[in-house]
C-alpha cells in the first residue's frame, strides 16, 4: 500500500514538474507574431537578383593576366579565403589553369603553344546534376532553386566525400584553422573553421543585395552571368550566337559555367 | 561470460598491456590531430582520402568475411566449422568497430558526426554504409554472444536466434557491396568507376578474411587448449585460395579493359600504380611488394602440399592478407585520385602521425578481438567435446 502511494506520488510530481517547467514555455514559444517575424526574415529582399537557373559565361578571348588576377584577388579577399602557400593545403574558390589542363581531353599534339598555355579561370560549375550534392551524407551541400550549389559550413562533418565526387576539383578542405592565413579579414563575410569543405557560392550574398558576382564585376566584361532559363537573358543571347564549351560535359553533371573560345 | 576476460596468464596480460600502450600512443596522436586538424596527415586538396579510408575499406571486407565460415556452417551444416563459427563472428565485431573508428578519425569535424543521423540522406551511399555497418555489428554481437552462451551451458542455441543467424549471413555481403558503391558511383574517378568494383571487393575480402582466420586459428591453437581443428584450417585456406584467384582475375579484367580500349583516363591510374606517371613513382614499390605477396600467397594456397604443411600455410596466409591489405588499404584509394581532375599528379604518402593513429585504431581492434577470443576460448576449453562429439581441446 505504502509502495503504491509512493509510486503515485512520484508520477504526479514528475508530470507536474514536466508541465511546470516546459509546458508553459512550449505554448508561449510559437505565437502568430513569431511566425510572422520568421516569414519576414526569409522574405526575398526587394533588390535581390533572382533567376530560375543561374549560369556563368567566361570569354577566354577577353581574359588576360590582369583580369584573372583581379578576379582571384577580389573573390578570395571578400570571402575570407585563406592564402596558404603550401600546395597540399591550398584553398581556392576561383583560380587559373592552362587550357591544356582545364580542357585536357581537347588537347592534341600539334596544338599551338599559345592555345596550350591559354589561361583559363576555373571555379565551381554549379552543375545542374551535381555529384557532390548526391553524395553528401548530411545535406551540407545542396542545390538551391536558382541552381546555385551551396555549402552549409555549419553542418559539414568534413568527410570529404564531395571532394571525391566532384570531377572538376572545385572543392577545398580546411586542413587546419584557416583564420591565421587570412591577411585582411572582411568582417562582412564569415570565416571558416578547420575541418570543413568550401567552394565558390556564386556570390549568393551579393546577389541577395542586388550586386553581380564579384568576379563578374571586376572582369571587365570577360565574365558574364545570367538566367539560363530565360530565353531573353543576355547570356542566352550570347550562347545562341557564339560557340561555347564546358568542362567534361560527358560526365552528365551538366555544368553551368560556359567558356567562349 | 565477460569475467573470463579478467582471468588470464601472465602472457595474456602482457599482450593486453602492450595493446593498451599502442592504443594510448594512437590516442595522443589523435588528440593532436583533433587540435590541429587533418593537416597533420599526408592528405591534400588533390588526394583528399588516404590511409584512414583505405583501412576502413579493407576492414569492411574483413568484417564481411565472417560469412565464409558462418554460411557453410549454418546453411550447409558443414560440421568442420562448428567449432570456429563464433571465431568468425567475433572477428567481425572488432573489424566493424575499427571501420567506424577509421571513418571517425577521418572526419574534419568529428563532433558533428551525429549530423548523419540528424539529417538522414538516403541518396548518399555513406548514409547507407552507416546503416548496414551498424546493423551488421549488432547482428554479430547478438549471434556470437547467444550461441557462445548456450555453448557454455552445453545447450543447443535457442530457436529464436536462428532468423538472426540467417539475416546476418545475408547481411554480410551487403556491407561490402555498399562500401564498393561508395567508390564506383563517382563520375570522373576512372580507377573506381567500374562495375567490377563490388565483385572485386567481395572476392578480395573473402581471400583476406579467411587468410586472417587461418592465422588466428593457428595462434589460438598455440596459446590455448582449444583446437579449432586441422580440417577447419584447411577449408579456410581453400576458401581463401579460390577467392584470391577470383580477385586476381577481376584485376586482370580491369587491366584488360583499360589497356585494350587504350582510353587514356582509364589507363592513367593503373600506369601510375605499377610504373609511375610523369616521373611520380611513390606507389610503385608498394605495388611491387603487393604483386610479390599475392604471388607467394597464390602459389602456396593452390599447391596442395604447401597448403597442407602448416609452416608454409602460415606464410601463404600472411602473404595473402598483407597483399590484399596493400591493394585495398592504400593503393585503391590513392589510385582513384591520381591524376587529379586537371590531369596533374600530386602524390600521397601517410605521415608518421597518421600511421600512429591508424596503429592505435588497429590496436584497439586487436584489444577487443583478444577479449572476445579469450572469452570464446575459455568457454571452449571448458567443454572437452564439440557438439558433434569430437574432442576439441589439446591436453
Amino acid at each position: 500500500m505504502n509502495d503504491i502511494d509512493r509510486r503515485k506520488f512520484l508520477k504526479m510530481a514528475g508530470l507536474g514538474a514536466l508541465f511546470g517547467l516546459t509546458g508553459l514555455s512550449m505554448f508561449e514559444v510559437v505565437t502568430k507574431k513569431h511566425i510572422e517575424a520568421a516569414v519576414e526574415k526569409y522574405k526575398i529582399l526587394p533588390n535581390t537578383l533572382t533567376a530560375q537557373r543561374w549560369a556563368i559565361v567566361i570569354d577566354l578571348k577577353k581574359l588576360d593576366e590582369k583580369i584573372i588576377n583581379d578576379c582571384i584577388r577580389v573573390c578570395h579577399s571578400i570571402h575570407n579565403v585563406p592564402q596558404i602557400a603550401m600546395q597540399k593545403e591550398e584553398i581556392k574558390w576561383i583560380w587559373k589553369e592552362t587550357f591544356e589542363h582545364a580542357f585536357y581531353e581537347m588537347e592534341y599534339p600539334y596544338m599551338p603553344e599559345q592555345m596550350k598555355n591559354l589561361p583559363v579561370l576555373v571555379l565551381c560549375n554549379h552543375c545542374d546534376n551535381p555529384a557532390c550534392v548526391r553524395v553528401c551524407p548530411t545535406k551540407a551541400t545542396f542545390k538551391r532553386k536558382d541552381g546555385i550549389v551551396m555549402m552549409d559550413m555549419h553542418r559539414c562533418i568534413g568527410c570529404r566525400y564531395c571532394m571525391a565526387a566532384c570531377p572538376f576539383g572545385a572543392r577545398s578542405f580546411n586542413w587546419r584553422d584557416p583564420r591565421p592565413f587570412i591577411k585582411e579579414e572582411n568582417s562582412e563575410y564569415p570565416t571558416r573553421m578547420k575541418g570543413v569543405v568550401e567552394k565558390c557560392t556564386l556570390c549568393c550574398e551579393r546577389l541577395e543585395i542586388g550586386k553581380p558576382p564579384a568576379c563578374v564585376e571586376v572582369s571587365n566584361g570577360a565574365i558574364m552571368y545570367g538566367d539560363l532559363a530565360d530565353p531573353n537573358s543576355e547570356i542566352r543571347k550570347i550562347l545562341a550566337t557564339n560557340y561555347a564549351i564546358r568542362r567534361k560535359p560527358e560526365l552528365g553533371t551538366n555544368p553551368c559555367v560556359y567558356y567562349l573560345i | 561470460m565477460l569475467e573470463y576476460a579478467l582471468k588470464g596468464s601472465k602472457r595474456y596480460w602482457t599482450w593486453v598491456c602492450f595493446l593498451l600502450v599502442l592504443i594510448g600512443i594512437g590516442f595522443i596522436a589523435y588528440l593532436n590531430q583533433f587540435q590541429v586538424g587533418l593537416g597533420i596527415t599526408g592528405m591534400s586538396r588533390d588526394v583528399s582520402w588516404g590511409f584512414y579510408i583505405g583501412q576502413f575499406t579493407f576492414l569492411v571486407g574483413v568484417a564481411a568475411s565472417a560469412v565464409t565460415v558462418v554460411l557453410p556452417y549454418y546453411f550447409h551444416n558443414w560440421k568442420k566449422y562448428g567449432r570456429i563459427a563464433v571465431i568468425g563472428e567475433f572477428l567481425a565485431i572488432p573489424a566493424v568497430l575499427m571501420c567506424m573508428l577509421f571513418i571517425f578519425v577521418d572526419l574534419g569535424q568529428p563532433m558533428r558526426v551525429m549530423n548523419v543521423l540528424l539529417h538522414p540522406t538516403p541518396n548518399s551511399v555513406m548514409f547507407f554504409d552507416m546503416v548496414v555497418l551498424s546493423g551488421y555489428l549488432i547482428l554479430n554481437l547478438l549471434c556470437g554472444w547467444v550461441v557462445l552462451g548456450s555453448e557454455r551451458k552445453s545447450a543447443p542455441p535457442p530457436t529464436w536466434i536462428k532468423p538472426f543467424l540467417y539475416i546476418a549471413i545475408c547481411w554480410a555481403p551487403s556491407i561490402h557491396i555498399v562500401t564498393a558503391f561508395l567508390y564506383q558511383g563517382l563520375p570522373g574517378r576512372h580507377y573506381w568507376l567500374t562495375a567490377i568494383m563490388a565483385a572485386k571487393f567481395l572476392s578480395s575480402a573473402f581471400a583476406s578474411g579467411p587468410a586472417l582466420l587461418v592465422l588466428l586459428c593457428m595462434i589460438i591453437r598455440k596459446f590455448t587448449k582449444f583446437d579449432p581443428g586441422k580440417e577447419a584450417i584447411q577449408s579456410l585456406a581453400k576458401t581463401s585460395a579460390y577467392f584470391l584467384i577470383a580477385t586476381i582475375l577481376f584485376y586482370v579484367f580491369e587491366v584488360f579493359t583499360a589497356f585494350y580500349s587504350s582510353i587514356p583516363g582509364h589507363m592513367a591510374p593503373i600506369t601510375y600504380l605499377f610504373s609511375g606517371l610523369e616521373g611520380f613513382t611513390k606507389l610503385v614499390p608498394v605495388m611491387k611488394v603487393c604483386v610479390v605477396l599475392v604471388a607467394i600467397g597464390t602459389i602456396i594456397l593452390v599447391t596442395p602440399p604447401l597448403r597442407k604443411w602448416e609452416v608454409t600455410l602460415a606464410i601463404g596466409a600472411l602473404a595473402t592478407f598483407l597483399g590484399m591489405w596493400l591493394e585495398k588499404g592504400l593503393s585503391l584509394v590513392v589510385g582513384g585520385f591520381i591524376p587529379n581532375p586537371f590531369e596533374r599528379v600530386f602524390e600521397y604518402w601517410p605521415t608518421l602521425q597518421e600511421a600512429l593513429i591508424a596503429l592505435g585504431v588497429w590496436s584497439l581492434g586487436f584489444f577487443i578481438l583478444t577479449i572476445l577470443y579469450k572469452i570464446a576460448t575459455t568457454v571452449k576449453e571448458k567443454a572437452v567435446f564439440d557438439k558433434y562429439g569430437q574432442k576439441q581441446i589439446i591436453e
